[in-house]
């Protein structure tokens, strides 16, 4: 990162900041919030999920402000009507398909966005796998967000037990062939644990080993 | 160990590159020697380019055309998009699932024959179509079922319709293969003039030739090869030809590599001479069999004859080019998932910037164009070296490749001067709607595109008078459809076609293209709920809005123009409103 320094306009203030900063950097150090769901400090960002976008003055589509740098001059919009429909929309499809139960950030953007839960039909995907005995992967939680990829592949753990599958909407976080962990190259690092935001991967230890249905013998 | 095995694990010890970027090519053998990819062949080819076992098995749920399971010995895939489908393809495919005994998708109890649905084969001109194995049959629907599974191979007729032919003007001429014919014909002409030239002029001359993207975007193809090209011959540069034509209703590219490859070709060379690039690629779709069998041999020739390889005529040039099969997606004609799909991935939409002309194909800077665009690169140099090097140099990009088929009298390719109007290629060139009946819609630009309103049917098909009406382009895709055919049905296929093709990177692709389905089905059933509109609307907006890519960018777009047009069938009233 160059020291030097840029002035951009966000939500109408004018912030100074150093050159290469990204959008979602900028905003946070002049204290405006930009929400966020894939973001994580420590990993690649892989901006999928789109929930950062933001408008940007002279942009055809929407910015994703977690890797989009920062230009002199430019004028950004952070909580517009257009970037709020977004967002809002986004969400409430999400959660037509996703246990949010234990997505408390999740569940707070849609609130603040007046997001409609309800909205489109409830179609749940993913299932509960239950076969090994440190975690539970619970799939019907999962946001594709790929962070248990990243850390068990390059970002940091090179363990290569997991991997997206299928494509589109029947996207999935698979495992080779399917096997079950013990079976795979997993070595419990406890990585993507770690990082899963949603409550789709949990260690047994926090007490949810019990109670739970297979959905597999 | 048995002798499929031995194949294989000959094929992967002859591979010349020993890593990742092999992958795709391994994965297809496998998938020809065992109808599938086992496990076992997984931790060979792991082993062998040194790639991940789960990132293999990725790769393989990401292409339609590998699987992970024991299919059978022939896959009949029937092509289920807009044109297909209205001429009775679902019917053929649900009677041929009753002749075999077996829902779609799973193999017949003697395991000889599985039925697909799939995506546009680009043989719209010739519909219904099917793909039986490795064999194209065209009109399928005067066929028996049972003779369907046995049928000879019925090629598509590839020709070139229209007035004053600029592109297309060799095609058809003789034999496509034959190196001597083409270059009796003057060809490489354009290719030995550029190599006289300066880099920067041939750029400049593309530049002011006003040649603009034929894939889709439109972009201005000079400014593409400026901003790859640069000074420092040190740096590697590619050249990729983008031939993994499928968007619904487009065809065009399937014509050019059957009847004028070598006008591709050369282009490649032009563009490679032009920004130092020492090795291309051309990405054949999956299901373009035949296309890719005749480009593998036509590079043959040319290397042969020296004009591919090291230091070409002695000018210290050397290029040579790869052709590489798709594996059935269409997300990988988006592209960066194109260059991932060439780096041995899941076809996965880079986040854009940077840009492939900066970083690209493993990173470098690269040169990526449509099909036709290349064909336009070498008709512009050999126009300049018939008419020399002038500075009021006259360009020749003024005519465009248009796919048009559906319900039209001639369906086929035409090669028309920009300007010229929708309505008289569909009902002049195009012989308007056979059996007298009456026209409905318009599709322009595939299924990307929109629906065209009638009052615009004299529009002039151009870039500057379609953006100014909010219609695009394309890739010059126009399906029509008669009094007959059902909108709903058409708009369901496109959304279905998103559906199946979205990658599932981003949320409001992968989630829009189903919800999108899902609202637009249970219309269709009649179980209309009160704000489905709004739904619509709302979805649409977001993917065109918050995707990475043109996939999601566009995936609404023909349902928000059939919307617009007729508000009137996504309410279906007096159904079941709630």
């Amino acid at each position: 990162m160059s020291t030097e320094k840029i002035t951009i306009t966000v939500d109408g203030k004018k912030i100074t900041v150093p050159s290469g900063v990204t959008i979602l950097q900028a905003a946070e150090s002049a204290g405006i919030t930009i929400p966020t769901i894939c973001f994580h400090e420590q990993l690649t960002p892989p901006g999928l999920c789109r929930q950062c976008v933001v408008e940007v003055e002279g942009a055809r589509r929407l910015q994703p402000s977690c890797i989009s740098s920062v230009r002199e001059g430019m004028v950004v919009k952070t909580d517009s009507e257009k970037v709020r429909r977004v967002r809002r929309t986004n969400l409430e499809m999400l959660s037509a398909v996703t246990d949010l139960s234990e997505s408390p950030e999740i569940v707070r953007q849609m609130k603040q966005l007046d997001a409609d839960e309800e909205r489109f039909a409830a179609s749940p995907r993913g299932s509960l796998k239950d076969d090994n005995p440190f975690y539970i992967r619970d799939y019907t939680k999962c946001i594709l967000c790929m962070r248990c990829v990243q850390v068990c592949s390059s970002d940091i753990q090179f363990s290569y037990a997991l991997a997206a599958g299928g494509r589109g909407f029947d996207s999935r976080i698979a495992t080779f062939y399917n096997k079950d962990l013990p079976d795979t190259t997993c070595v419990f690092c406890g990585n993507c644990i770690q990082v899963c935001p949603t409550g789709a991967l949990k260690a047994k230890t926090e007490g949810n080993s019990t109670g739970v249905q297979h959905d597999e013998a | 160990m048995n002798t499929l095995h031995e194949d294989l694990k000959k094929y992967l010890s002859g591979l010349r590159e020993k890593k990742r970027s092999s992958l795709l090519p391994a994965l297809l053998k496998a998938q020809e020697l065992f109808g599938y990819v086992p496990e076992e062949t997984v931790d060979e080819i792991s082993r062998v380019l040194r790639v991940p076992p789960v990132d293999i098995y990725g790769v393989i749920e990401f292409y339609s055309l590998l699987y992970s399971e024991p299919t059978a010995q022939t896959i009949i895939r029937i092509c289920t998009s807009p044109v297909c489908a209205s001429k009775g393809s679902e019917k053929i495919k649900k009677a041929l699932c009753e002749y075999l005994g077996v829902p779609e998708g799973t193999p017949s109890p003697d395991k000889r024959f599985m039925v697909e649905s799939v995506q546009c084969l680009g043989m719209c001109d010739h519909a219904p179509s099917a793909l039986v194995g490795e064999k194209t049959l065209t009109k399928i629907g005067s066929m028996k079922i049972p003779d369907l599974l046995t049928a000879a191979e019925s090629k598509p007729e590839n020709k070139v319709s229209g007035k004053n032919p600029v592109l297309s003007k060799r095609c058809c001429t003789g034999d496509p293969e034959n190196i001597d014919e083409y270059l009796d014909s003057g060809g490489f002409g354009g290719l030995k003039f550029a190599m006289t030239m300066d880099e920067e002029r041939i750029l400049e001359v593309i530049k002011t030739s006003g040649l603009r993207g034929r894939g889709g975007a439109g972009f201005p193809a000079g400014i593409k090869g400026e901003s790859t090209a640069g000074k420092r011959e040190d740096i590697i540069r590619y050249v990729v030809c983008n031939a993994d034509e499928s968007e619904p209703g487009s065809f065009k590219d399937r014509v050019l590599l059957s009847t004028d490859p070598f006008t591709i070709l050369e282009g490649m060379l032009i563009a490679a001479f032009a920004i130092k690039a020492r090795k291309g690629y051309i990405y054949i779709r999956g299901e373009y069999f035949e296309q890719r069998r005749i480009f593998v041999s036509i590079i043959e020739s040319a290397r042969k004859r020296g004009y591919l390889g090291e230091n070409i005529f002695g000018t210290g040039f050397s290029f040579d080019v790869e052709v590489r099969s798709g594996a059935g997606a269409y997300i990988c004609g988006e592209e960066t998932a194109l260059f991932e799909s060439i780096e041995g991935k899941r076809g996965i939409p880079r986040n854009k910037p940077p840009f492939p002309v900066t970083k690209g194909l493993f990173n470098q800077p690269t040169e990526i164009n449509n099909v036709e665009t290349f064909g336009y690169m070498t008709r512009i140099m050999e126009n300049l070296a018939k008419n020399g090097d002038a500075k009021e140099y006259k360009p020749v990009s003024g005519t465009k490749l248009f796919c048009l088929s559906g319900d039209v009298v001639r369906p086929g390719v035409y090669e028309m001067p920009f300007g010229t109007k929708l309505k008289d290629l569909v009902f002049d060139y195009g012989g308007g709607i056979p059996g007298g009946r009456k026209p409905k819609a318009i599709v322009l630009g595939g299924a990307s595109g929109m629906f065209v309103p009638e009052a615009m049917w004299d529009i002039p098909l151009d870039h500057e008078h379609l953006e100014q009406a909010g219609l695009v382009m394309g890739s010059g895709v126009i399906m029509v459809f008669d009094e007959r055919r059902d909108i709903l049905k058409i708009v369901l296929e496109i959304a279905e076609f998103f559906k199946h093709e979205s990658c599932g990177k981003c949320y409001p692709c992968q989630l829009g293209t189903a919800r999108q389905l899902e609202i637009l089905k249970r219309i269709d059933e009649g179980a209309v709920e009160p704000d489905d509109c709004g739904k619509l609307e709302d979805i649409a907006y977001t993917m065109t809005n918050g995707s990475i890519c043109g996939l999601g960018q566009t995936a609404g777009s023909a349902v928000m123009s059939a919307l617009q047009l007729w508000p009137e069938i996504f309410k279906k009233e007096g159904v079941s409103v709630l």
